[in-house]
This record gives C-alpha cells, structure tokens and sequence, in this order.
C-alpha cells in the first residue's frame, strides 16, 4: 500500500528530470483506511525526514484537511494523532502519481506503486 | 531467539516467480539476530531493503525492531516480489512498504543521507553478462541469482549509491560469495566512502558483510 509517508519519499528519476521532480501529483485515486498503532516517538523523530508541504498537500488531495498549510513549531498530541493518521493510516490503493516536471506517470495498482522506467528514461 | 517470519501464506505460483527463503536468507537472518541489541540501540527510523522478495528479512528485522518504531521500506524490480513482501507483511504483523523499481532510484532525491540501515541480498551468482541483463529486464525469478562478472554486476551498481543514502550513523548488511572478491569490496568502499566493513557471518560459502561509517 502507498501510504502518504512513502509517497513523501518519492521523487520522478526519469532521466535528466532533476528539478521540480517531487512530490508526484496524486491521480484518480482510491483510498483505504486501515488503523496503525499509535508511536508518538515515532512520528515525532521522522518528522525532520519528511517535507511538511509535500505531506500536507498529498493529505488534502485524498480529501485529509487535519494538517495546517505551514508546519507549527510545537507539536501537541492531537497534531501528532493527526500525523499519525496522514502518514501511516491512510493506504492509496489504486491510482497514479505524476511527476509536475517531466509528467511521466507512475501507476499504483494493487498497492504497490510501478516506479519502473523504460529502457531509455533510465538516467 | 527470534522466529523465522511466517511464509506460509506464499503459493507455489509465488515461487515460479519470486525467490523463496533459502540459506543465505537464513544466514541473513543469523546476522541481524547476533547484532539485535545493537541495531535496537541505534533506534534506526528508516530501514531499506533492496530485493526484498519474498520479504522474510525485512519482516524479521520488524519483530527485531518493533513494527511501530521504523520504517520499512521495499523495493524489488519485481512487481510479484513487491506482492508477496506486502503479504508478508501483513500476515507477520509489521507493516512493510513496497515499492517496485530499480535498486533505490525513486528513494535517491529524498533519502540522501536518511537511511539507518539497508539491507541487501543480491544476485551475486556469477553469470554471462547477458545473463544479468535479460534476468533483471524480464523482471523474472533469475534476477534473484544472476550476478554477471564475479556475481558482482548489480551489487556494483548498488555499492556505488550506499554512502549517500546511508545517515550519519547508517549500516549496510549486504550478502556475498567469497568468489565476490571481498577483500576488494572493502577496500574499495573504504577507500571511496570511508565506510569500513566487517564480516559479520560466515559459512562455508557465504558472507554476510556490514560496512558502516569509520
């Protein structure tokens, strides 16, 4: 399953597209929610790894308005409970995402996003 | 101890296609289990598994680690492996994150320097060049074994990634062949990186190598 922290994480490395090449845009997808025990620690020491726009944005386009647009600077438990949600409870199951540079479309199906290239897109 | 994860939940259709546990899996597992306290001490937020397969390792080092305390990220070239590492993860508890691709290509851009530990079983069977080509385009089960030149064509492609992804205090477990030239693959990321290695395990045919920040 895609979920919204591995989207995060996810760039476009279609040969010679190394600008605005993250994050994929999200496309006609479906969405599961499945619950995730909940590790404040967790969410809090990974925060630094993950781009707050990127996340925010991916969590508003499947339709999660829980996280404001800037990252606050104190985290209290219900932002962390809201985290934890966007990031590891919601599951894209089908769908695609985008590259906003190059446009090349990587599919989801079944889960598993196909970031495979062709032969000739591979850098 | 730790228990093997539960596999049975993979099809013999599975196994037409995707490489089922054998003894350099288990010779892995070995590794991770002798160095379990150390790797819990280090509290690695990212683990990275290149070739997951079947997902066995990766699920293993989940019941090592907690299923709650990191992330376990997946990758094969294929897409049948990325399935049944999926499903591995659900049936042992541990949520594992599959993505199909090449070695960590899409990962590169955003987890430079991020990764705590990678875990890496490749194809290191030596073989005819071509043969590692059409294995690994054919997305078939010999890309689990093909190796190419000295079994080293696509852990070669890979060593060359592992410094830059790895993070200030990250570890690379990678399995190997005595054939594979291991004093060669040391001194060459040492020499390159300043990652020292260290051989972890060893069988009478098999290594299992850890290369870490010196």
């Amino acid at each position: 399953m895609v979920r919204l922290i591995t989207h995060n994480l996810l760039a476009c490395h279609v040969k010679g597209c190394t600008s605005n090449n993250f994050p994929l845009a999200l496309k006609d997808i479906q969405i599961e929610l499945r619950e995730a025990e909940f590790n404040p620690e967790f969410i809090t020491n990974i925060l630094p790894r993950l781009e707050w726009h990127a996340l925010a944005d991916a969590a508003r386009q499947v339709g999660d308005t829980s996280l404001p647009p800037e990252q606050p600077e104190m985290m209290d438990d219900d932002l962390l409970r809201n985290l934890h949600h966007v990031l590891l409870e919601i599951h894209i199951v089908e769908g695609a995402m985008t590259c906003p540079n190059c446009k090349h479309i990587y599919p989801i199906l079944n889960g598993i996003p196909n970031m495979l290239l062709a032969e000739h897109e591979i850098g | 101890m730790i228990p093997t994860p539960d596999l049975s939940h993979l099809t013999d259709q599975d196994k037409l296609y995707v490489y089922d546990p054998a003894e350099d899996t288990f010779l892995f597992l070995d590794a991770l289990e002798q160095d379990a306290e150390d790797l819990k001490s280090q509290k690695p937020l990212i683990c990275l598994e290149i070739g997951s397969g079947s997902g066995c390792v990766s699920a293993f080092m989940g019941s090592i680690l907690g299923s709650t305390n990191t992330l376990y990220l997946c990758t094969d070239i294929n897409n049948r492996a990325s399935d049944c590492t999926h499903r591995t993860g659900r049936c042992n508890k541990i949520p594992l994150d599959p993505i199909t691709c090449d070695l960590a290509h899409p990962l590169s851009k955003r987890l430079h320097h991020s990764v705590d530990i990678i875990l890496f079983n490749p194809p290191y069977v030596p073989t005819e060049s071509e043969e590692v080509l059409s294995a690994q385009s054919d997305r078939s089960i010999s890309g689990s074994w093909a190796g190419g030149t000295d079994g080293m064509e696509v852990t070669n492609r890979l060593l060359g990634d592992v410094e830059a992804l790895l993070s200030e205090r990250g570890k690379f477990y990678l399995v190997t062949l005595e054939r594979n030239n291991i004093p060669e693959i040391c001194e060459r990321m040492f020499r390159t990186f300043r990652l020292q290695c260290q051989v972890r395990v060893k069988t009478s045919d098999h290594l299992e190598l850890t290369s870490a920040r010196s």
